[in-house]
């Protein structure tokens, strides 16, 4: 890999090199993760460590009525049985939902308290009931199955529509009704004014299914207590160390935060399971104090059905309004959101400020109002899952969208081009700005991709083969970069959000680049170093980019939200700015020219209109041995760090599309065709954006036609494990077509928006217009498996005709 | 995984004289549907039986009437093997269906057979194909093998050696996988034999692979997809899950089987 380094300064968006801005690097962590060098926490071992292993539920709702561990406790092996007493002895407090919400009667969300380690009732299946700590994995299991918990088994509910019931057992006692808040936004004045004035109203009930994240490496936590120091250490596999580190210490009350350190080495994916502080943790670092051994846990791939928070699990019901001539007058919603047995670090925010927000699309609407009703059920918990809200959202828009212009006899394209939001800044009713975009760039270019006039004739070409083909589309928008601090402080975050980042230049040159975001799998190893290689003019291999150790970052926010692009790397432009203008300085005084005369380009320092110059090498050097300045008139080194606060979220959108051919004597779908335009803003690095649009992509057809966690009415997960649980595989996906638009983001330096969940956001919708447009009903329930689509077409006797 | 005792058996009589001595025994072939089942702790014999250094189960023989494939042939040797290719292909087709690439380079005819997991290929092709299973202390006919859900009339020291399947003039399987596990939800093995035509299914029965008599007799005056139109197989008996209810069941039986024999034709 060779650099001319020939990025030009200040503007960090011009100029294509070999490693620069808008090159298609190879990812540099590539080479280890593919050689199996990859540091993951399993891969950790401290010296003495011992092991971890949860007793969990196996009911979904009953009374404890006694632990007795006596037995397991004197097995070979074990050092200890923790159960919820010893943690409440330890006056370790609850996990915490940070985000808090208000009911539309102005109450507090009605959370309930969640031990890492229930005390006095289970109430989903999987949750920790006592934890063993052993030598090895098999004594530790081996003792979790000798301890004796006599249960009073209660009645459950698992379905959200039915959790608000009144034969619905009561979960926690605050919150009646299970019910957690009851949410608005919007004005439903207005909107019930827009729907009296309507030529027609589209009504649909959509339910968007339950997901397990199922991120290929599976969670895992290694806790080390220092007696000397009375100082913790915690590896693990955290999407964001320093809120976990926050939250451990300044809730949960491990330790102090100066006395607790948090290591998120490598990690194996997360998409959004990994944002949590789950109980795991908090028992290891407990754990380890209790027997002064280092203790290790690493979930395994069935127990992460039950240990991982879940995705999604709305039920919606949504209605549009529209004038006589197609365009949109109101758009009602009322969705009830399953948030498992407790709230998740998270989860009060994701079906609200990550939700409702984002239900004005990409078009212009008057009138909107949503309301939420958040509920408790006996089910793993729900929290952000890629995409977080924002999927949900779209799947409830684009779904009214297609099924408006089959209604209303017009083109979905069409209806959604006469509607769209043509000027920008845009206000929508519903908190955001929209600060730009282009949205029908984006749709004219995918259905030409797509060849979407073509349609026709492939059609009656499946047709003559027996086969059912439709079309959809997806015109999704999305909020990332979360987010404004006082935006978001405002709403209810108990955080703020912004990102932090530290540029350390070494004498020789090198450049080290601490980030508050975190990588696990979105390749920032790469694309930061890209960024700084094309505004340093420096080669690429002599940066690195360190991340995910709270001793070696100070503070950071973490990944998540399609956020490290957008707001992690505009604090290193920051930073960035910050070396420049310190390195011209030593600059000034190595050439001994004034500092105003001093231009950087192509990696030199030069003095205007001479031929005098230094290079960014000779200029670090400079500022650590300091021999051309005094200590009066310069501080040595070179070394500096910022914080970067949003001013505004990004909005990525674009339109996918997608075309699908259903096989009806089996109910099998097959996509066809799979086109994906997205205006992501200015790129870094088109061939990463492209894998996570790839990635994204196929966990939104993995939803819309596969994935789904079911529970059975006694609570029982049916789908715990690989074997019922239907994953996404290379077989279910065709090419994927994937292009982009660029209106580059004006309110960060970098103009860029952001690209880690569009897929994931824009997929599902498309899938189901195309299915429903194949089946010809629109009454067709994700995940629409091959079980489900042959009971569609038995419904609607489409089967007979078509023989 | 429970502790347990392993032995490696060198010869047929020392594994059979183990699994006899010992009364909760397994013998132990490629281990695929075994080992995963002892690592989640559902089975747990006190002693495994490997018989993987056992002489004389392996080898692919193809007669002039039959295809004999010892008991231990792995999946993958099926799939490629010139023998089975050339002498009942729809039987090599079968065997490159199953599983992945690991479970199909470890797994084995004679454990997938002994086994009888109600979703297992191989069952409906030694009931299709007439097979007879050998043992290290009879012949039995395939019609007479399989007792229920992963149950065979096998005897606890009693191990399969090898497999005849008399050659048909025509067969196919076709399979509708499990969207999840990617086992058979249905599958169905025709076989148009010298004097008869044979249906059978598996993924579907609720106690194990099957025959279809009506499906049989339809075929025996006509092999061609149009005998089966209008025919169906009853939903009662059949395997309901959230993957596949049993009318759904009973409505790819007819679909798979109309696909088969459309295959068979060529």
């Amino acid at each position: 890999m060779s650099t001319s380094g020939a990025g030009t300064s200040g503007t960090g968006t011009s100029g294509t090199t070999a490693t620069g801005i808008g090159a298609p690097v190879r990812r540099k962590e590539d080479f280890r993760f593919v050689t199996g060098n990859g540091r993951y926490t399993a891969d950790i071992d401290r010296p003495g460590q011992v092991c971890l292993h949860f007793l969990r539920s196996t009911h979904a709702h009953a009374r404890i009525v006694r632990i007795q561990a006596g037995h397991a406790s004197r097995m070979p092996g074990v050092l200890a049985v923790i159960t919820g007493q010893d943690l409440a002895a330890d006056k370790l407090g609850p996990l915490v939902c940070g985000w808090m919400i208000h009911s539309t009667d102005g109450s507090p969300m009605k959370m309930a308290p969640h031990p890492a380690l229930t005390v006095d009732a289970v109430r989903y299946v999987g949750e920790p009931v006592a934890a063993v700590i052993a030598q090895t994995p098999e004594q530790a299991r081996d003792a979790a199955e000798a301890i004796i918990v006599d249960y009073e088994e209660l009645p459950a509910v698992v379905d959200p529509a039915a959790a608000q019931g009144p034969d619905a057992p009561l979960i926690h006692a605050v919150a009646p009704n299970n019910t957690i808040f009851h949410w608005q936004l919007g004005d439903a004045a207005a909107v019930a004014d827009a729907f009296a004035r309507a030529a027609s109203v589209t009504s649909i009930d959509l339910v968007n299914n339950r997901l397990v994240p199922n991120a290929i490496e599976p969670r895992g936590a290694l806790a080390e207590w220092d007696p000397g120091s009375d100082s913790y250490t915690l590896w693990n596999t955290s999407q964001n160390p320093h809120v976990a580190r926050l939250v451990l210490s300044a809730f949960v009350g491990v330790a102090p935060e100066h006395r607790l350190r948090v290591v998120a080495p490598d990690v194996g994916g997360g998409f959004g399971s990994k944002i949590f502080i789950y109980a795991e943790e908090v028992v290891a670092l407990a754990a380890a104090k209790r027997v002064r051994r280092p203790v290790r846990w690493i979930c395994d791939r069935s127990e992460a059905f039950v240990a991982d928070a879940h995705g999604r699990d709305h039920v919606t019901h949504a209605q549009m309004a529209f004038d006589r001539d197609g365009r949109i007058l109101g758009l009602r919603v009322k969705t009830i959101a399953n948030l498992g047995a407790y709230m998740s670090t998270f989860s009060s925010s994701i079906p609200t400020y990550l939700y409702a927000t984002l239900l004005s699309g990409q078009y212009a609407i008057p009138a909107i109002h949503c309301a939420v009703d958040a509920v408790y059920t006996n089910t793993v918990p729900v929290d952000a899952y890629r995409g977080a809200g924002r999927p949900e959202a779209t799947y409830v828009i684009e779904r009214l969208m297609e099924v408006s212009a089959r209604r209303l006899g017009v083109d979905p394209a069409e209806l959604r081009r006469k509607n769209f939001v043509q000027t920008f800044p845009h206000q929508t009713p519903v908190i955001m700005s929209y600060d730009c975009g282009d949205y029908a760039a984006s749709l004219d270019k995918a259905l030409a991709l797509a060849d979407y006039q073509g349609f026709g004739a492939r059609r009656r070409e499946s047709e003559a083969r027996g086969r059912l083909r439709g079309i959809g589309l997806s015109a999704y928008i999305e909020a990332c970069g979360i987010a404004p601090s006082q935006a978001v402080g405002s709403l209810g975050a108990g955080v703020g959000l912004w990102e932090s980042a530290e540029v350390r230049v070494n004498p020789t040159g090198t450049v080290e680049v601490l980030t508050g975001s975190h990588s696990h799998g979105q390749g920032h190893e790469t694309t930061f170093a890209q960024l700084v290689s094309d505004r340093l003019g420096i080669p690429i291999d002599t940066i690195s980019v360190v991340h995910g150790d709270t001793d070696k970052v100070q503070f950071g926010m973490g990944t998540y939200g399609s956020r490290s692009g957008a707001v992690g790397m505009s604090a290193i432009v920051k930073a960035l700015d910050k070396v420049e203008a310190k390195a011209r300085k030593v600059a000034a005084h190595m050439l001994e020219a004034s500092e105003a005369d001093i231009v950087f380009e192509n990696g030199a320092f030069k003095v205007a209109g001479t031929d005098r110059a230094a290079t960014f090498g000779e200029v670090a050097l400079n500022a650590y041995i300091a021999h051309k300045f005094s200590g009066a008139e310069l501080e040595p080194g070179l070394k500096e760090g910022a914080f970067y606060d949003p001013v505004n979220f990004t909005f990525p959108a674009g339109c996918h599309v997608c075309e699908v051919e259903i096989d009806p004597e089996t109910g099998r779908v097959a996509i066809e065709r799979f086109t994906a335009v997205d205006d992501f803003g200015n790129i870094i690095n088109p061939m990463i954006v492209e894998g996570q649009v790839h990635g994204g992509i196929a966990q939104g057809i993995g939803q819309a036609l596969m994935e789904q966690a079911v529970y059975d009415d006694s609570g029982q997960l049916v789908t715990g494990s690989y074997n019922d649980y239907v994953m996404p595989r290379a077989v279910d996906l065709p090419p994927l077509v994937v292009d982009t638009t660029v209106t580059p983001c004006p309110g960060n330096p970098l103009g860029i928006k952001g690209c880690g969940e569009a897929g994931a956001i824009a997929a599902p919708a498309a899938v189901m217009n195309a299915v429903t447009d194949a089946l010809g009903t629109e009454e067709v329930p994700m995940p629409a498996n091959p079980l489900t689509v042959w009971r569609v077409l038995q419904k609607a006797g489409r089967l007979q005709a078509a023989e | 995984m429970y502790d347990f005792t392993y032995h490696r058996a060198s010869g047929l009589r020392q594994a059979t004289n183990l699994l006899a001595k010992h009364e909760d025994a397994k013998p132990i072939a490629g281990g695929q549907s075994l080992l995963p089942m002892m690592k989640f702790r559902l089975a747990s014999p006190s002693n495994l039986v490997d018989l993987n250094a056992v002489e004389g189960l392996n080898g692919i023989e193809l007669t002039s009437r039959a295809l004999v494939i010892g008991a231990m042939a792995r999946h993958a040797e099926v799939h490629v093997s010139p023998q089975v290719q050339q002498g009942i292909p729809a039987l090599a087709a079968l065997a490159g269906m199953i599983g992945d690439p690991a479970v199909r380079h470890r797994g084995t005819l004679g454990g997938s057979l002994a086994n009888n997991d109600p979703t297992a290929d191989y069952p409906a092709a030694a009931l299709a194909l007439g097979a007879t299973i050998v043992t290290t202390k009879r012949k039995i006919p395939a019609d007479e093998f399989f007792a229920g859900l992963f149950e065979t009339v096998l005897e606890p020291d009693e191990l399969i050696t090898k497999v005849s399947f008399p050659l048909p003039k025509k067969a196919a399987y076709q399979k509708f996988r499990n969207p999840a596990s990617r086992y058979a939800i249905v599958g169905v093995f025709v076989a148009k034999r010298p004097a008869e035509v044979r249906v059978a299914v598996t993924g579907a029965g609720a106690s194990g692979a099957f025959r279809v008599p009506a499906f049989e007799e339809a075929l025996q005056k006509r092999f061609h997809p149009k005998s089966l139109e209008g025919l169906s197989v009853p939903a009662e008996g059949l395997a309901s899950d959230i993957h596949a209810s049993a009318e759904y069941r009973a409505h790819l039986i007819g679909v798979m089987a109309r696909r088969a024999v459309a295959a068979a034709n060529g």
